[in-house]
């Protein structure tokens, strides 16, 4: 083959560079359909909403009059359900975690333990909320209750959180964790010592994105029968409870509860199209408390993984 | 180095084989360990050396399918290292190791020299700092950072940092010191500051060295092995190991014929 002369040459290069543009904007295009799409959404709920953003809506428990409902019960209720899922899923799944990196042997039967914690991520929700029903509401006697409640979330972020701190331990150069045995430390001093606190962003970030996609869930807690008509709070520590008793420190989680997503769900299902507006002001709180969360998760990660480094 | 003491072992490999799985990586290798004198390992990548040298701390031991047979006796206690009786723990608490890239834990210059004692449960403020100061100075790296200690180590330069691996092996008084390829990742400079080191360290600790580089072998060592594909093929003092080899393999890998 002669070689190509320099005019050749241009007419390849200029070919080449054809197709980079044309993929160029081809990825444009899809990247802002997919951005658009979004955009839509939040600024759709926001108009419709609009009427709603008053701090009247975020004192104001359910109501028969559209104008009058608020979302107390419910933004109450989702933190504090978040609060008990956080509290059962973060140490179970970080030790959990830990253990299969740090400890296990490898062999067919951690193998097999992996790959289901892969699976239990993909179970659909709604399984969950049936497995909830049977053993937390009915076997344990938790009702339908905030710690019912928490504890199937709980359950459904787990593999989430277990997968995220596996990675964040993976991360972790081996010849750190050598430099720490070298010097005479168990494993555990190990991990007390170096894995556990530089794999925190990454942990911290799981257990954000967990709690983030957990807080949006709407069929489990529909099915271990969350309320959609919730006029109170759950009852303050300490504070004055039915019958003149007082309210014990965990008297909470054993209330009956609502949380943002049946709030919506129970809006969007009125004949009244006034709760419309309800439901729309509604999905733009929940989107801001689920944006929010992931915020705090990309900062986090960026702020420590600036401190930490090899 | 004077040629009229009668060395004292330290310690002595004993028919060591060592098996990453199937694959046999040391055979059958026999040799002692000289007290408070340096000695180098040497040989072509892939030979073993480091292999060898990771088996006097256990560290194979950190990773499933290794296995080692025959003997490590380390002395005067006449222990086998690797006897399954021993734990590997308390190995590492008596032999020290020095990486081949610096690897200072992402904590302050001072935490990382305080870890060993802290893993020992000493947790006395001023035993520490004492302690700390003591290890950083035999480092030599005490004036560089004396004023800093509270500094994050990783932000030193890979000479200072390697120095500083030094001086946190050092803290709790090893009986032996292993050293794994420590310059290939520094500059010049910072490999004669190591090497300077080494020299000044051998009054108080016995040196096991893996090293790439002849030159340095020759400089810092008493005794040199050479091994090639897992076996042993020389062992001696350095002088005569570089000026009278008795292998001709190890004659080929010393004037650059091999390697």
């Amino acid at each position: 083959m002669q070689p190509l002369t320099t005019d050749e040459i241009r007419i390849v290069i200029a070919k080449g560079k054809f197709r980079d543009n044309l993929f160029k904007a081809v990825g444009i295009f899809c990247l802002a359909f997919a951005l658009l799409v979004i955009v839509a959404l939040i600024a759709d709920m926001v108009i419709k909403g609009a009427e709603r953003f008053t701090l009247d809506f975020f004192l104001n428990f359910a109501s028969r009059r559209a104008a009058q409902a608020g979302i107390l019960s419910a933004w109450v209720g989702s933190l504090l359900v978040m609060l008990v899922t956080a509290l059962a899923a973060v140490p179970l799944g970080v030790a959990a975690g830990l253990y299969l990196e740090e400890y296990a042997k490898r062999n067919w039967l951690t193998n097999l333990i992996e790959i289901n914690i892969t699976n239990l991520a993909a179970v659909p929700s709604i399984v969950y909320g049936l497995l909830a029903l049977g053993i937390f509401v009915y076997q344990f006697g938790f009702g339908q209750s905030i710690l019912s409640a928490g504890l199937t979330l709980a359950l459904l972020i787990l593999p989430i959180i277990i997968v995220s701190t596996r990675e964040a331990i993976r991360a972790i150069p081996a010849m750190i964790r050598e430099g720490s045995m070298a010097v005479g430390a168990t494993r555990w001093q190990t991990c007390r010592y170096h894995i556990i606190p530089y794999a925190m962003p990454g942990i911290l970030t799981g257990v954000i994105i967990g709690l983030a996609r957990a807080i949006g869930e709407t069929a489990p807690i529909i099915t271990i029968g969350a309320l959609t008509f919730i006029a109170f709070l759950p009852p303050l520590p300490f504070t004055a409870a039915e019958g003149g008793a007082t309210a014990g420190l965990f008297d909470w989680v054993m209330s009956p509860f609502t949380v943002m997503p049946i709030q919506i769900f129970n809006w969007t299902s009125r004949p009244d199209p006034a709760f419309e507006v309800n439901a729309a002001a509604a999905g733009f709180v929940l989107m801001a408390m689920v944006l929010s969360m992931n915020a705090v998760a990309i900062y986090l990660r960026y702020k420590m993984r600036k401190r930490i480094k090899w | 180095m004077s040629n009229h003491e009668t060395p004292v072992l330290k310690a002595e490999a004993r028919g060591l084989n060592f098996y990453y799985g199937e694959a046999q990586a040391l055979k059958n290798i026999n040799m002692p360990i000289y007290d408070k004198k340096v000695t180098a390992l040497i040989g072509p990548s892939g030979c073993g050396k480091s292999t060898y040298l990771r088996s006097f701390n256990r560290m194979h031991d950190l990773y499933p399918g290794n296995r080692y047979e025959g003997e490590i006796r380390f002395f005067p206690d006449n222990t086998n290292l690797l006897g399954s009786d021993v734990d590997p723990i308390e190995v590492r608490m008596r032999v020290g190791m020095v990486f081949q890239k610096p690897n200072p834990f992402p904590k302050t210059i001072f935490e990382n020299v305080a870890y060993g004692l802290r893993v020992r449960g000493e947790n006395n403020k001023r035993v520490l700092e004492d302690k700390v100061e003591h290890a950083l100075k035999s480092a030599a790296i005490w004036e560089e950072v004396k004023n800093r200690l509270q500094d994050q180590a990783p932000n030193l330069s890979g000479g200072q940092q390697q120095r500083l691996c030094i001086a946190r092996a050092l803290a709790t008084d090893p009986e032996l010191l292993l050293f794994d390829e420590p310059t290939s990742a520094l500059d010049p400079i910072a490999t004669g500051a190591i090497e300077e080191l080494v020299h000044e360290l051998k009054k108080r600790v016995t040196i096991l060295i893996v090293t790439h580089n002849m030159q340095q072998a020759a400089r810092v060592s008493d005794y040199t092995a050479y091994m090639f594909l897992g076996e042993m093929i020389e062992f001696g003092k350095t002088d005569q190991i570089f000026i009278k080899p008795q292998d001709k393999r190890t004659e080929d890998y010393i004037t650059g014929r091999m390697g």
